[in-house]
């Protein structure tokens, strides 16, 4: 019942793309439930909640992007435009018809998919380069609307302030409350991104990236799974935008610029492409690496930097550099990032220490 | 329509095309690089944005005279991109054209958290000593950084034009360009190519910083200046040099006409009726739709070379 197997002996498909492949997932799968919902929520600080907030919400957009990066193959550098696009959606259905999150939420990831298809539209004819261009291009566009278009913006500084969501007549606003509604989000999220993998559009989705004219001719609709690729991206990026709405309290399209996409790819990139283990990795490292930046700066800064106004400018652009290093690193050394190391490790101490 | 109204009209596309001839001059070190080795850089802007850096610091907190600064930057810049090119873009040769893109825009994010943290970030001034009086031609006022930069970009496009026509290093690029394989069969020594494909490069994003910190003043903006290259190069076509400079004019003239009739003609009633917009700002906006627009009708430009896929 614990025990973990000492070789790959799937036989059949159906035990090859199960859920849980050994009795011994589930017991883990049950274990980091109750840390979760039980532990955390119990004895970790407010201020550690928010940044398991944080990392919650990177979580959800990076299962997006991973979805059309890693599984599709495509490319998106406007991944926070739809997230915007989810924020402001939710925002102005909150705050104009006092609809409760329950509608906002998928109906902001709804709003994201459409933008998404549209935007992905080109997808159908080029690839690579100008796909990147293309979405890059989004990304100023939906902004400069956004910003632009009062009905949408709200106007002044093109923010909205959004009211806190409430389940069964309690208003979630502590951290810990908001933990919980964005716990409850994530793991969602975290299931239909498996199931998406490991199912015939996954299978589909990978089948183009490795070749995508390989797989038209096995049958797969390319033009469909492109654009069904881009609407599940934008989706999750849109419930991710719309998350962070409801956290911060505010809908702002200030929280969404390019850096914000370019963190997306980072976490993609440096979590390890096309796995959800990785996606999950990858948000939690970029989510926290600025805080760790943060910390060490602070405890070793003052003894490197005399002056105070000279070390909070380094703090800030350090963050740029070691990313920027991170995202270069990966990609040339372990392109397929820390879900590689994991799977080494594991795969050490799996026949550990019968290793021959 | 009186002469009033016309001169204006002329007036602002000149100017706007001159600003194009120097988005050109960003897009040429991109064209560059794309043409002859394959790889997508998107921290054209970047380069140039540290170029501008480094001068404007050297001059301005060292007191190091402007042409030493550039040289210093010149020098640094080829070496920085020759180090590039062996430690990140060689290992990825053979891999996914996603793969590259994101490698430079980690190298980009990279090079603008770097440059301010060494130099610091405040906006500084670089003064190539162009006075800043208009130029006058008939009724036209003309900026003399812009006549400067369109004037040194054209210069270049022309120097480059020759070297890969004439020169036997730039034919042998373009065959490097064409096929790595039989190019090194034919004994071209491909991977130099390279490297000095990437020199250049550099010293164009040089020549950009110069000119672009000369204009707008030298900070983190001179690499956002860096993102219109992508609407220059889609338009012109990726691989060719001619292309940059018609996308360049293009998209220097729809920017001119952006912020000279879009702009106030959409706090007009009748435009408001129909288009709920409010604020200007189309012209950092205009260029991204054209280029749209392009990638759906003509995704290789109006110059560049259409590629056929075959299994």
């Amino acid at each position: 019942m614990f025990h973990r197997e000492s070789g790959y002996y799937k036989t059949t498909y159906a035990s090859d793309s199960a859920l849980y492949p050994l009795p011994i997932a589930r017991f883990t799968v049950a274990g980091f439930a109750i840390l979760f919902f039980v532990v955390a929520p119990l004895l970790v600080s407010s201020y550690y909640l928010t940044i398991l907030n944080l990392v919650g919400i990177a979580i959800v957009g990076a299962l997006g992007l991973n979805i059309l990066v890693g599984l599709t193959g495509q490319i998106s550098i406007g991944h926070a435009a739809f997230m915007s696009v989810g924020a402001y959606t939710a925002a102005n259905l909150a705050t104009r018809f006092d609809l409760p999150f329950w509608i906002t939420l998928p109906a902001g990831g709804l709003m994201a998919a459409a933008i998404g298809i549209i935007v992905g539209f080109p997808s159908v004819r080029i690839k690579g380069l100008y796909l990147a261009i293309s979405t890059l291009a989004a990304q100023f566009i939906i902004d400069w609307i956004i910003v632009h278009t009062p009905a949408i913006s709200g106007g002044f500084q093109a923010s909205i302030q959004v009211p806190r969501p409430s389940v069964f007549g309690i208003v979630l606003d502590t951290q810990r409350e908001l933990y919980m509604f964005i716990l409850v989000t994530a793991v969602l999220a975290i299931v239909i991104a498996l199931n998406i993998a490991r199912s015939r559009i996954g299978r589909a989705f990978i089948a183009i990236r490795d070749q995508d004219i390989a797989a038209e001719i096995l049958g797969i609709d390319v033009r469909r799974y492109k654009l069904m690729a881009f609407a599940i991206s934008s989706f999750y990026a849109g419930v991710a935008g719309v998350l962070y709405t409801y956290y911060s309290g505010v809908a702002n399209n200030e929280f969404f610029p390019l850096v914000v996409s370019i963190d997306y790819l980072a976490m993609v990139i440096i979590g390890g492409m096309g796995s959800v283990l990785g996606a999950i990795f990858g948000a939690t490292f970029v989510t926290l690496l600025p805080i760790a930046i943060d910390l060490f700066m602070t405890a070793v800064g003052p003894y490197l930097i005399e002056d105070a106004g000279a070390l909070s400018g380094i703090k800030s652009h350090m963050r740029l550099v070691v990313f920027g290093g991170l995202i270069m690193f990966f990609l040339v050394v372990e392109p397929e990032g820390l879900n590689r190391l994991w799977l080494n490790i594991r795969s050490y101490f799996r026949v550990w220490p019968f290793s021959y | 329509m009186d002469m009033f109204a016309v001169w204006y009209f002329v007036e602002t596309t000149i100017n706007g095309a001159l600003i194009g001839l120097m988005y050109a001059l960003i897009a040429l070190g991109f064209v560059l690089i794309y043409k002859s080795t394959d790889a997508i850089n998107f921290a054209q802007g970047q380069f140039v944005m540290i170029s501008g850096v480094m001068v404007a610091a050297l001059s301005a907190d060292y007191g190091v005279p402007i042409v030493l600064g550039a040289i210093i930057a010149l020098v640094f810049m080829i070496l920085f991109n020759v180090m590039l090119e062996r430690i990140v873009l060689r290992p990825m040769i053979g891999r996914p054209v996603v793969a590259i893109i994101m490698a430079t825009i980690g190298l980009a994010a990279f090079l603008e958290g770097l440059f301010p943290m060494i130099f610091g970030a405040t906006t500084r001034a670089l003064d190539l000593g162009i006075p800043n009086d208009p130029i006058i031609v008939g009724q036209i006022y003309l900026t003399p950084i812009n006549v400067v930069g369109g004037a040194v970009a054209l210069t270049f496009f022309g120097a480059f034009s020759i070297f890969f026509m004439k020169s036997r290093k730039g034919v042998a690029l373009r065959a490097v360009a064409d096929n790595h394989q039989v190019s090194m069969a034919m004994g071209i020594n491909v991977e130099r190519y390279f490297v000095l494909a990437w020199s250049m490069a550099g010293v164009v994003a040089v020549l950009g910083g110069l000119l672009w910190g000369s204009a707008i003043g030298v900070d983190n903006t001179l690499a956002v200046v860096g993102l219109k290259v992508f609407p220059v190069v889609i338009l012109g076509g990726l691989e060719s040099i001619i292309g940059a400079i018609v996308g360049g004019i293009i998209v220097g003239i729809i920017e001119a006409w952006g912020g000279t009739y879009i702009d106030p003609a959409m706090t007009q009633p009748w435009f408001r009726e129909f288009f709920p917009f409010e604020g200007g700002g189309t012209k950092d906006f205009l260029p991204y739709l054209l280029m749209i627009v392009v990638l759906f009708f003509k995704p290789y430009g109006l110059f560049g070379k259409v590629h056929i896929e075959r299994v």
